[in-house]
């Protein structure tokens, strides 16, 4: 690695000199005051809000799965235990499954890209901020009315891949399954729209200069999810269709007596299902792809290579979907294609591994809390990874498939992958939203317990699926002799339960009293520390021009850009007014879906009628209409 | 410093591709919508001769019937560029006869679909429930007659606006989104034409 | 550095791992083979195994180093700024190419040889419901039962794998891997009806636990199952035994083998008089004739015994030569009349959402219709007696 081959001449600033650069202008006294109250926040059409109610909303639900979850590992403590009832524990692990991918992991990503792409990219908001507001609300709205079951007693108990036809009225004949196939076709478009948005934000609205070969890497493995999410997405929607429409108007579509076809629910399921696992992951891989080279001193190595890697990830991500149907038996033909496909996709992740490590090499690592999260990252990642080898092998993948292995597997993989990296950014941006620095004391602990309890909790895992405990079940048998493998999971659990209570304890202190932040605490690159900390609500005065892929590191870029994106402008930028119309319509999208419910066509029909009313207040709304005639 | 806040002032029109904004996330959505027709033509293909009991397609398809109205379907898409010149060059009068006749036509595209299927379930008593055939067929046409009664709609949202005179030029982006909208639900038809009524 | 010792201390559990797996500690292990089809698995996995651990510690190693040597100290000169290096690039690309090529083609031809039925295998058909397992022997007349499957070693047999209601997934997994049970699409005519296979030559005798690995409902994780694999005359007398009709004990037999049974349970008692009784006849002991009269009062309404023209249905678990099974319950309990007693007075408190109503059923989630028994304690002692003389 000793290689200078293509060791640039360009002159790099010294990072002291990037962090003590003080600004002229930086002031807390704003022109103008930033509206306050809740009216304020329901209104609100700016990305960084939206973005900060969407961490928030998904720390709500993490907190409702991580309870689903600490029940499911305390009736696993023993064998043979009845903690809970098999029927409540069905309901909990399937409420554990989709709360942590819809509601937690996807918005939590969704949350970064909201409050960082916009000021990566040197833009005043996102594309369409009204659309923005209504992904936002509709996702709140669906994610509650999936969560509403709860209180019927009859929340989704059919796993979260609900697989056809025990979904079918025949075997779920309550309101679980309804709930299921209702509350994800909500959160379903507001994906899509979320998806819509950012792909025209990042084509769009780069500042001047900033070639796509210069985005920073989170913007580009955004860019990359948001394909992803438009195209997988539609998917999925149709597979829902489909099933309710066999619950709700007698359809055959899975009806195996009629010519219908169980396996068609898996291919669909899993064609969405696949990319979903990149729509999970790719954020995190941008965010260390950003955080690793800013606390090396370094810039990321085979910066092209890491860009087409992820892109070539999203796009083989399409052709592996049956290595989950192995076991369905689709004939070796079929299984030998995919088999090759899956391993073919190791082969990128790995490239990127390699750049992340090279980045680090020759590097001067400050090892701060960010920092220390993205390098557990990448050496979580390679386990998971490497037990994502070992079934991509079809023969292997036949013993390791629905046991604990695979539990072990794709946590190493949510939690090893999105969930650290997420944290790595949150420490890492924390300073930009707030204004203040995260409390390192508090961050470190908060990481050793989530390394601890994380490794302690999924690690023996992989144990108690080799001597075959299979997944989704409510006991196990003591012969099986797994129970020690199962206790020290839960311990893990209640680590991994108390190392989030410090992770909110120490967000809401550092907020509170953390030290001020300056515009660019880490001496980073990219342009979104170019802005003060907290960020005007129009982040940038004018649009500052951009010429490398680390702007703030080379000092006459830096200069040029602070001057602009650090003045205070005299006549502040016009931005858009709030609106009041996102959430009514998503409460009316919400409202539509819900009345499918019914099971009587014209319900949801009404739905529609009254959903049409916010949808033509919106189009005939003028987003920048004065003033004077809005609220606030 | 003064001419950075002038700029601002109204770069919120500013864009790196010099492409709209509305046209390319519309363009996005279209995407979108592609994989969502795909997948139900997918699943359709994937159910042909899945059917245990009739009637079966060959049956039931009244192959000039469905030509006449995909005829005026695909003519639907040329009035609908007619009605965006028309829009574009300030022209009221022409905008709102093209966008009357694509409205008509729309409209007359449904109610052949509407006429087929209750053909269908009464004559050949094919419902949603009948076989794996009608379930395919119903779901993914009936999906497509939703695009294109949302189609009439927006299409009379824009002939009312054109009418009251809050068309100008300057909005004719709104109505070229609108085609958009309008070709791409026609070329869906093409395909579903092609695809389910023309491949025996 | 902590890497290095996590790393040190993972190994070594991951190594001893093995040689503990290959007791029988772990009677669902997946790396103790006992078929070749379990074999051939096992050889890929150990090779991907090795693979793994190698690149892993490769990676451990050098993030640790990585971490230690280049730390930001108060000295540290200023880093070199590095973009990259395509000769780099291409050998971290090709490297890892070629790895998965070398793991590929074993795994390729594992798939092919596993998947293709040995000329000499007879059929086994393997039927899935909510919550229980039919396994029903084609080939061999009507031979038919439930939950336990009886093999015999070194024949390769091919299992036809279906499911009767949802799909469910058939997982012994010392004689490999597992395939779904796919509910059985209807087909038009002339197509072919598609089932799911398992083909394998069971290499040791024994006793192999086994469970449904695919969520199936509410009693997914009591759906159990086992393979006997026993020598061919062991498995040949238990077929004839089978065809021997015994819905009911010999009338010389049956009184010889109530009182041992009564003692100690049925673990002791000889297998044997089978053959002797041609046609089966209502047991003379009067208990056991009580139990017999009950079980055809209720049972019979579900349950079969074919050898018994008063038992010939077959909704629920077949119980031909039920007191030779080693567990009932789909793998729950073992086979004691006392736990036989416990089952047929409340087999929910068992297997939660399982269609048998047993005596103090209230009425619940799924659609039982049928009545609970009527039956008092003794009387269903009777028929657990009864049902645990079936040898």
């Amino acid at each position: 690695m000793s290689t200078e081959s293509q060791t640039t001449t360009e002159s790099f600033e010294s990072f002291e000199s990037i962090q003590r650069s003080q600004v002229p202008a930086e002031s807390s006294s704003h022109h103008h005051e930033e509206p306050t109250g809740i009216w304020s926040w329901i209104t609100t059409v700016d990305h960084k809000r939206i973005g900060i109610m969407y961490f928030m909303t998904s720390m709500f639900f993490l907190g409702i799965g991580g309870l689903e979850a600490m029940l499911i590992r305390i009736q696993l403590f023993r064998p043979d235990s009845d903690f809970i009832s098999a029927e409540l524990y069905n309901q909990l692990f399937t409420m554990h499954g989709t709360t942590m991918i819809f509601l937690v992991a996807m918005p939590l990503a969704v949350a970064f890209f909201n409050y960082i792409v916009p000021l990566q990219i040197g833009a005043r908001d996102v594309a369409f901020p009204r659309l923005n507001a209504l992904s936002y609300w509709i996702y709140l709205f669906g994610g509650l009315y999936l969560n509403a079951s709860w209180f019927f007693g009859a929340a989704p108990n059919t796993s979260w891949v609900g697989y056809a036809n025990l979904t079918s009225t025949e075997y779920s004949p309550g309101l679980n399954v309804d709930f299921w196939v209702l509350g994800l076709s909500i959160l379903g478009v507001s994906s899509i729209m979320g998806g819509v948005n950012f792909i025209t934000t990042i084509i769009n609205l780069r500042a001047p200069g900033m070639k796509l070969m210069r985005m920073p890497l989170f913007t580009w493995m955004t860019f990359v999810t948001s394909f992803l999410l438009v195209t997988a997405l539609p998917v999925i929607a149709v597979a829902l269709i489909l099933l309710a429409f066999d619950r709700f108007f007698a359809t055959n579509f899975f009806v195996v007596a009629s010519g219908g076809d169980t396996t068609m629910w898996q291919h669909l399921f899993w064609i969405f299902g696949h990319p979903e696992v990149y729509i999970l992951v790719l954020p995190a891989f941008g965010v260390i792809s950003d955080v690793i080279p800013a606390f090396s001193r370094k810039p990321l190595f085979g910066y092209a290579v890491v860009v087409y890697a992820g892109v070539l990830i999203g796009f083989i991500g399409w052709g592996v979907w049956s290595h989950h149907m192995f076991t369905t038996g689709l004939g070796p033909i079929a299984d030998s294609f995919f088999v090759a496909s899956t391993m073919i996709i190791a082969i990128p992740t790995g490239v990127k591994i390699f750049n992340w490590m090279a980045t680090m090499w020759g590097g001067a690592l400050k090892m701060n809390t960010a920092m220390t999260f993205a390098v557990s990252l990448v050496g979580m990642f390679v386990l998971g990874g490497l037990s994502g080898i070992m079934h991509s092998s079809a023969p292997v993948d036949l013993q390791q498939h629905d046991s604990y292995f695979v539990v072990a597997h794709f946590h190493y993989v949510i939690v090893g992958g999105l969930l650290l990296g997420m944290f790595s950014g949150l420490y890492y941006w924390f300073p930009k939203v707030t204004g203040r620095m995260p409390n390192e004391a508090l961050g470190k602990l908060h990481f050793w317990l989530t390394f601890i309890g994380f490794n302690l909790t999924f690690f023996p895992m992989h144990f108690s699926g080799m001597y075959g405990m299979p997944r989704r079940t409510w006991t196990y048998r003591a012969e099986l002799n797994v129970e020690i493998y199962n206790q020290l999971s839960t311990v893990g659990a209640f680590i991994l339960a108390i190392s989030t209570v410090v992770l909110l304890y120490n967000l809401w202190k550092s907020a509170r009293t953390g030290e001020k932040a300056s515009h660019n605490p880490w001496g980073a690159p990219s342009l979104e520390w170019s802005i003060p900390s907290p960020p005007h609500h129009y982040n940038f005065p004018a649009l500052p021009q951009v010429r490398s892929r680390e702007p703030l590191w080379h000092e006459d870029e830096r200069k040029e850009i602070e001057a602009i994106t650090l003045a205070e402008p005299e006549v502040e930028p016009e931005m858009p007014n709030p609106s009041f119309w996102p959430i009514v319509l998503a409460a009316g999208v919400t409202l539509t879906w819900a009345l499918v419910m019914t099971g009587r066509w014209w319900a949801p029909v009404i739905g529609l009628v009254l959903t049409a009313i916010p949808v033509y207040c919106w189009a005939f709304e003028d987003p920048f209409a004065k003033k004077e005639t809005a609220h606030g | 410093m003064a001419d950075a806040a002038a700029v601002a002032h109204d770069d919120h029109h500013y864009t790196s591709t010099g492409l709209n904004n509305w046209k390319l996330g519309f363009w996005t959505f279209i995407g979108s919508e592609c994989l969502f027709f795909g997948t139900l033509i997918s699943t359709y293909m994937a159910y042909k001769g899945a059917s245990i009991v009739g009637p079966y397609p060959e049956k039931v398809f009244d192959i000039p019937l469905t030509s006449i109205s995909t005829f005026v379907l695909l003519m639907s898409s040329l009035a609908m560029v007619l009605a965006l010149d028309g829009v574009q060059k300030g022209s009221k009068k022409k905008a709102l006869i093209w966008l009357g006749t694509v409205i008509v036509m729309g409209a007359i595209f449904l109610g052949f679909q509407y006429y087929e299927f209750t053909h269908f379930i009464h004559e050949y008593h094919l419902t949603l429930q009948t076989n794996v055939f009608g379930s395919t067929f119903y779901v993914l046409t009936g999906f497509h007659g939703a695009h294109v009664t949302i189609g009439v709609i927006w299409m009379i949202t824009l002939f009312i606006r054109v009418l009251q005179g809050k068309m100008p030029p300057e909005k004719a982006l709104q109505v070229e989104i609108a085609g958009l909208y309008w070709h791409f639900v026609d070329i869906v038809w093409i395909v579903i034409f092609v695809l389910i009524y023309l491949i025996p | 550095m902590r890497f290095a010792k996590l790393l040190g201390g993972l190994l070594a559990l991951a190594v001893l791992a093995i040689p503990v797996a290959a007791q029988q500690e772990y009677p669902m292990s997946t790396i103790a083979p006992a078929s070749d089809f379990a074999e051939g698995i096992h050889s890929v996995y150990v090779q991907i195994f090795w693979w793994a651990m190698g690149i892993l510690t490769v990676c451990w190693v050098v993030l640790a180093y990585i971490l230690i040597r280049f730390r930001e100290r108060p000295d540290s000169p200023r880093p070199k700024q590095i973009h990259g290096d395509a000769r780099l690039e291409i050998a971290w690309t090709v490297v890892p190419a070629l790895i998965v090529v070398a793991i590929a083609i074993p795994t390729i031809q594992t798939v092919f040889q596993t998947q293709r039925a040995h000329p000499d295998a007879f059929v086994v058909d393997v039927i899935g419901h909510q919550y229980w397992w039919e396994f029903r022997y084609p080939q061999h007349g009507d031979v038919v039962t439930a939950n336990e499957l009886r093999l015999p070693v070194n024949q390769p047999v091919s299992l036809r794998i279906w499911s009767n209601d949802v799909i469910h997934s058939f997982w012994i997994p010392l004689l490999g891997g597992k395939r779904d049970a796919n509910p059985l699409r209807a087909v038009p005519e002339g197509k072919d009806t598609h089932y799911s296979w398992i083909h394998m030559t069971p290499s040791e005798t024994g006793y192999f636990l086994g469970q449904c690995a695919e969520f199936c409902g509410e009693s997914h994780s009591r759906m159990m199952m086992s393979v006997v694999v026993e020598t061919e005359e062991e498995f040949e007398a238990w077929l004839d035994d089978w065809r021997a009709g015994h819905a009911v004990p010999g009338t010389q037999t049956a009184q010889a083998e109530v009182a041992p049974m009564q003692a100690a349970g049925f673990a002791a008692m000889p297998v044997g008089s089978a053959q002797e009784t041609a046609a089966p006849a209502p047991p003379t002991d009067p208990r056991l004739l009580e139990g017999y009269n009950l079980f055809v009062g209720q049972c019979v309404a579900c349950h079969g015994i074919p050898g018994d023209p008063n038992a010939m249905a077959s909704v629920a678990p077949d119980l031909t030569l039920l007191g030779r099974r080693e567990r009932i319950g789909a793998g729950m309990l073992e086979n004691t009349p006392e736990n036989l007693v416990r089952w047929i007075r409340d087999p929910r408190s068992i297997k939660p959402g399982v269609l048998m109503p047993g005596v103090d059923y209230e009425g619940g989630r799924a659609p039982i219709v049928w009545p609970a028994f009527p039956y008092s304690d003794e009387q269903i002692e009777s028929i657990a007696l009864y049902l645990t003389s079936l040898r």
